[in-house]
């Protein structure tokens, strides 16, 4: 097991298990507030400090992490579930009608960053953790689709596909029976740096007041109340930043990890 | 060459004529009214009516979606419900600070990434590398408005070099107002820069293993020299998807980091809009944003075939 | 004095032994061959010669150019070296060339890195070195790129990448490997006359004796990383006196014993078929340039009948291929098995899929890396109606691991525990398991080295006696085909212009096509006593 791996392992898992007990167990309420303990550095009493309500960062943070793993969980299961079927359908009929238009779709999709999505969602049904799983979720179609149509197609070419063909197996068939089980890997890869991507985005979508509403704690929307009081309190700003970038770093040297687990050459995309 | 242009072009339109298909008719299904919004509800029937006659809302959505992309073909984005002034304007006021800054963001991570990826490829495994590489792992996962926070925290509020938000506007300088777009920019760009960085890095050594690079070797040039001579211009290629895909991400961003900066750019406009209901300018800003976005991508297709003769020869 | 000595070389990488105490000498105006099978070490030798090993390679021993020893150079001295007084050909000449620079640029390149001229006159010399090699200016200007070449005019242009500062010694890595026969007889021929004219040194890589055996002067076999055999080629390929020559020289030439040939009833009916591709567009409005794969083709395989279908690439023979294997539909023309069409209404025919099976090419891509071979080998069983499971399916699983030469217990192993030769035999057991009507052998040697291509040949002679089988050997190598299949038809541009049995075809080629490729395949040289010698095991 390389470093990547375990390391980004493990501090997965720290989140994924603190996100867990938040709903069993916090350090502190996550509501009550208590405007005389406001802003208060770290202690033996607040391990990570209280925010300018007097709440704890560090139960904030751990009802937070549910809210980021949610959305960006639900955004991986949206692009995998719609993208990896159409990349697979796209293939099997290469330069057909069908993959014509898939592609254009996807295309047309990469044109919509996932907070312009956001901002149109919003504009019309208001703001919540739903919008923000929706366009991150439709961002991630594209993605799925076209890595998988590319790792498809080059199977495609292969001789073991064409014997599948010989014994009478039908297109669908054989994506299902052949080529999904040889992108596999690919799909695990990618799905763990969209997952990363998918938790930056929520933190910005609920920074602009575009993701989960008051009084879901969300690590973006922290950030938003510590902006106005960084110069007083720097650590409301800080703590918060550096867990999503740890758990952003996680996930990534997990990928990372597990491509050269699985296999060294999977061409990944990141953007 | 040209038919490959045209080629481009049609998609571009198509893509142009879905895309504001598409925004037309989600803010179509927008519940309520914008005229008794913008009136109230203490509002007298006759003078909604007058309201929505006046705004064009009693056409039919077929005229008012001919009647909204025939405007914005002619520079007219229609009238804003909330401040009753010319969109148009609205949005040529605050695209002088998003688009610059876009751009600003866009040079740096391209300035920072090339010499950082090909640094890294050419001592592939060495240290120098690994610093890059371990750089660019901690880069990608930091989120740019927090990044922007922590510059705004250090460069303004501690060392005081700049200040901490707010645009002074082109009209007192140019220095001035790059000076203002300084930390925004840092901070839209090194998150992309790391993202260019690893793209660029991995597209090199994927070319050197490439059968062209040995003969390169095999004529003589050295590691270094058949990596710019023959390398760069083959990585080129993935490197600049990417630099089309990240404009996107640039743009979008910049709405972001412009909250940060209090930046009157269209971030905030935007912003405005929504809280304000004010469809017609999320409309048209997004149609926007999508037009620049469908752009750039056309201008990466051109590039691509600068780049590449196998595809200036293809129809 | 030797140009080049190489003297007791040994490799490692990474700890792995890769060469082992070779020694040869290479003097100027003669050509040495090094030739042995994959991972024998022959094009570890020359990359070694070039300097240009991978890294965490270890090298002992020395490589005397001209009485320096290159191991002992720093690298600025060895790129000094490189193009001017060395040059290196490769086996892919798709790929060896950067596709986004023009020829002219490549060509100059190796003279203006080196200094050696004045880009003008490099210019004029670029010219010069084109035509040399066969590529006249008024069709070849400077400007064109790789993507508007074939692939023997690629080879040309690295060939004159290559000699254009008239290097001392070139190095040819398998040169000819990838092309077709008659392109490949043109750049051997060239190479020969640059030798001579420049009074090179040529170090020629080839896995194919016969390629070297009327060209090199000196031959050296090897295997394992060592040179088993050398000497004078003629004598090399007289005297044989490792086992190993012999059994690389046997399998090269090997026949396969076929027995009778049967007439019957005819099996596979091609009537007519054509098939066109459409080609990007020449203009922008224009209508779609078609390119016609396969032109008004028809012939009949009898039941019993082993046909062969030769032609070099772009012939249309995996056109046609694709089409009785009905996995695409032709535009005219009819393809029937027994009577009953490969394809009907829009969709392959099912009945007749049955009847049919298929090897392939390439050992390692024809299989599911993730299945067991037990599972690999019954995917045809989808296309029977009742397919038999439990004890009846192992026992079918069994019986054709048998026949192949496996062992039953091979059935639970995963694919990338076999060699290229043994994935050969299960991609025939998997032909095999429904008891086709006939089988398609598609390439299903091409890619192996001649000693197991000999086997494999073996077991497809075994298996036909066996079982009667019908089948139809693709092939772009003719020489293969004269050992395996009682009648040949010979492809070119879409259409087959000789159709007959095959000794008739070996004895006297009527169409000049025919002719042409025949002459153009290297021959082994006879040597009876060879034959006749003991043959011990190996």
């Amino acid at each position: 097991m390389s470093r990547n791996l375990i390391l980004g392992g493990l501090l997965t898992s720290v989140f994924v298990i603190a996100a867990m007990l938040s709903f069993a167990w916090t350090p502190d309420s996550v509501e009550a507030m208590n405007i005389a303990n406001r802003l208060k550095p770290p202690s033996a009493d607040n391990l990570l400090g209280t925010d300018h309500f007097g709440r704890d960062i560090l139960s904030m943070l751990m009802v937070g992490a549910r809210t980021s793993i949610a959305v960006a969980l639900v955004a991986v299961g949206i692009g995998m579930g719609l993208g990896v079927p159409l990349g697979l359908a796209a293939a099997a009929r290469r330069g057909g009608m069908l993959d014509e238009v898939i592609m254009r779709m996807n295309d047309l999709i990469f044109a919509f960053p996932s907070l312009v999505i956001a901002i149109l969602i919003t504009a019309v049904f208001g703001p919540s953790a739903t919008n923000a799983i929706i366009a991150i979720g439709i961002f991630n179609i594209p993605v799925f689709a076209r890595i998988t149509r590319g790792a498809a197609l080059s199977l495609w070419k292969r001789e073991f596909i064409m014997a599948a063909q010989v014994a009478g197996k039908t297109r669908t068939r054989i994506s299902v029976e052949h080529i999904l089980p040889n992108v596999a890997n690919l799909l695990i890869v990618q799905g763990t740096i969209q997952f990363s991507l998918g938790i930056l985005a929520e933190a910005g979508l609920s920074y602009v007041g575009l993701g989960a509403q008051p009084p879901i704690p969300s690590w973006g929307r922290m950030l938003a109340d510590a902006q106005t009081m960084v110069s007083l309190a720097p650590h409301v700003a800080l703590i918060p930043g550096l867990t999503i970038v740890a758990m952003v770093l996680g996930l990534n040297l997990l990928g990372d990890g597990l491509r050269d687990a699985l296999d060294p050459r999977l061409k990944v995309v990141r953007a | 060459m040209l038919g490959y242009i045209v080629k481009r072009l049609i998609s571009l339109a198509m893509s142009l004529i879905v895309a504001s298909v598409v925004i037309f008719g989600v803010v179509e299904v927008a519940p309520g009214d914008p005229a008794s919004f913008m009136l109230g509800i203490n509002a007298q029937p006759d003078t909604v009516a007058a309201l929505r006659t006046e705004l064009g809302l009693d056409q039919s959505k077929l005229d008012r979606y001919l009647s909204w992309v025939g405007g914005m073909l002619t520079g007219d984005f229609g009238t804003s419900y909330t401040y009753r002034t010319p969109v148009a304007q609205m949005i040529a006021d605050r695209m002088w600070v998003s688009l610059p800054l876009a751009l600003y963001a866009l040079t740096l991570s391209t300035l920072i990434a090339f010499p950082a990826g090909i640094f890294a490829a050419a001592r592939r495994g060495e240290p120098g590398d690994l610093a890059v590489t371990g750089a660019t792992q901690l880069g990608v996962a930091i989120p740019n408005f927090w990044f922007a926070m922590m510059l705004v925290l250090i460069f303004a509020i501690q060392l005081r070099w700049f200040s901490a938000g707010g645009f002074p506007g082109w009209d007192g300088g140019f220095w001035a107002g790059m000076k203002a777009l300084t930390l925004p920019a840092i901070a839209l760009a090194l998150p992309q820069a790391a993202i260019l960085t690893r793209v660029m890095r991995s597209s090199l050594l994927d070319i050197l293993g490439e059968d062209f690079m040995r003969t390169a070797r095999a004529k003589g040039l050295s590691a270094r020299q058949a990596l710019w001579r023959h390398g760069l211009r083959n990585a080129l290629i993935p490197v600049l998807t990417i630099i089309g895909l990240q404009f996107a991400f640039l743009l979008a961003g910049a709405i972001i980091i412009e909250q940060v900066f209090f930046l009157p750019g269209l971030g905030r406009l935007i912003f405005q809009a929504i809280t304000q209901r004010d469809l017609i300018v999320v409309e048209s800003v997004v149609m926007l944003l999508v037009f620049a976005v469908i752009m750039v991508n056309f201008l990466v297709d051109l590039a691509y075939a600068v780049v590449d003769p196998r595809l200036r020869t293809r129809v | 004095m030797s140009l080049l000595c190489i003297e007791n070389l040994s490799l490692a990488i990474h700890g792995t032994s890769i060469l082992k105490g070779v020694s040869l000498e290479i003097a100027e105006g003669e050509i040495t061959a090094l030739t042995g099978e994959s991972g024998s070490g022959k094009s570890m030798t020359a990359f070694a010669t070039m300097g240009l090993l991978p890294k965490g390679t270890v090298a002992s021993g020395a490589i005397a150019f001209n009485g320096t020893d290159m191991l002992t150079l720093s690298e600025p001295q060895m790129c000094d070296l490189r193009g001017r007084e060395i040059g290196m050909v490769f086996q892919e000449p798709m790929t060896a060339l950067n596709p986004v620079q023009t020829i002219g640029a490549q060509v100059m390149e190796t003279m203006l890195i080196h200094k050696a001229m004045a880009p003008e006159h490099a210019e004029e010399r670029a010219r010069e070195v084109l035509d040399r090699v066969g590529l006249p200016i008024d069709r070849f200007p400077l400007s064109r790129y790789p993507h508007e070449l074939s692939g023997g005019q690629r080879q040309r242009v690295v060939i004159a990448m290559a000699i254009a500062l008239r290097p001392r010694l070139l190095i040819a890595d398998e040169p000819t490997t990838a092309l077709d026969v008659t392109t490949q007889a043109q750049i051997l021929d060239l190479l020969k006359r640059l030798v001579k004219e420049d009074g090179m040194a040529l170090m020629m890589i080839t896995h194919d004796l016969a390629v070297v055996s009327d060209m090199a002067d000196t031959l050296n076999v090897m295997r394992h990383g060592e040179i088993v055999e050398a000497g004078p080629t003629a004598k090399v390929l007289r005297e044989m006196r490792h086992p190993y020559t012999r059994h690389l020289f046997e399998a090269s030439r090997h026949q396969a014993d076929l027995g009778a040939a049967k007439a019957a009833a005819p099996l596979l009916s091609v009537q007519n078929v054509s098939r066109d591709y459409p080609l990007p567009r020449e203009s922008l409005f224009g209508a779609r340039p078609m390119f016609k794969a396969v032109r008004n083709v028809s012939f009949d395989i009898r039941r019993g009948e082993r046909v062969g279908l030769v032609g070099e690439s772009g012939c249309g023979k995996s056109t046609l291929t694709r089409a009785i294997l009905g996995l695409e539909p032709t535009q005219s023309g009819k393809i029937t098995l027994d009577g009953d069409p490969v394809w009907q209404d829009g969709h392959p025919n099912l009945t007749v899929r049955r009847k049919m099976q298929v090897v392939f090419q390439d050992p390692y891509g024809s299989f599911n890396p993730r299945h067991r071979v037990s599972r690999l080998i019954t995917e045809p069983f989808h296309l029977l109606p009742d397919p038999p499971r439990h004890a009846a399916r192992n026992t079918a699983i069994a019986e054709a691991l048998i026949a192949v030469g496996l062992k039953p217990e091979d059935a639970d192993r995963h694919i990338h525990a076999f060699s290229g030769g043994q994935r050969q035999r299960i991609a025939i057991a998997r032909a095999l398991i429904i008891k086709p009507d006939l089988i398609v052998f598609d390439e299903a040697v091409s890619a192996l080295d001649v000693r197991v291509r000999a086997q494999i040949l073996d077991l497809m002679a075994d298996l036909s006696r066996a079982y009667g089988l019908t089948y139809l050997f693709i092939s772009h190598d003719l020489s293969v085909v004269r050992s395996i299949t009682d009648r040949v038809m010979v492809m070119r541009a879409g259409e087959i212009v000789e159709d007959r049995p095959t000794a008739d075809l070996f004895t006297a080629p009527d169409h000049p096509y025919t002719r042409d490729l025949m002459n153009a395949a290297p021959q082994l040289p006879d040597f009876p006593e060879a034959q006749d010698a003991p043959q011990p095991a190996l």
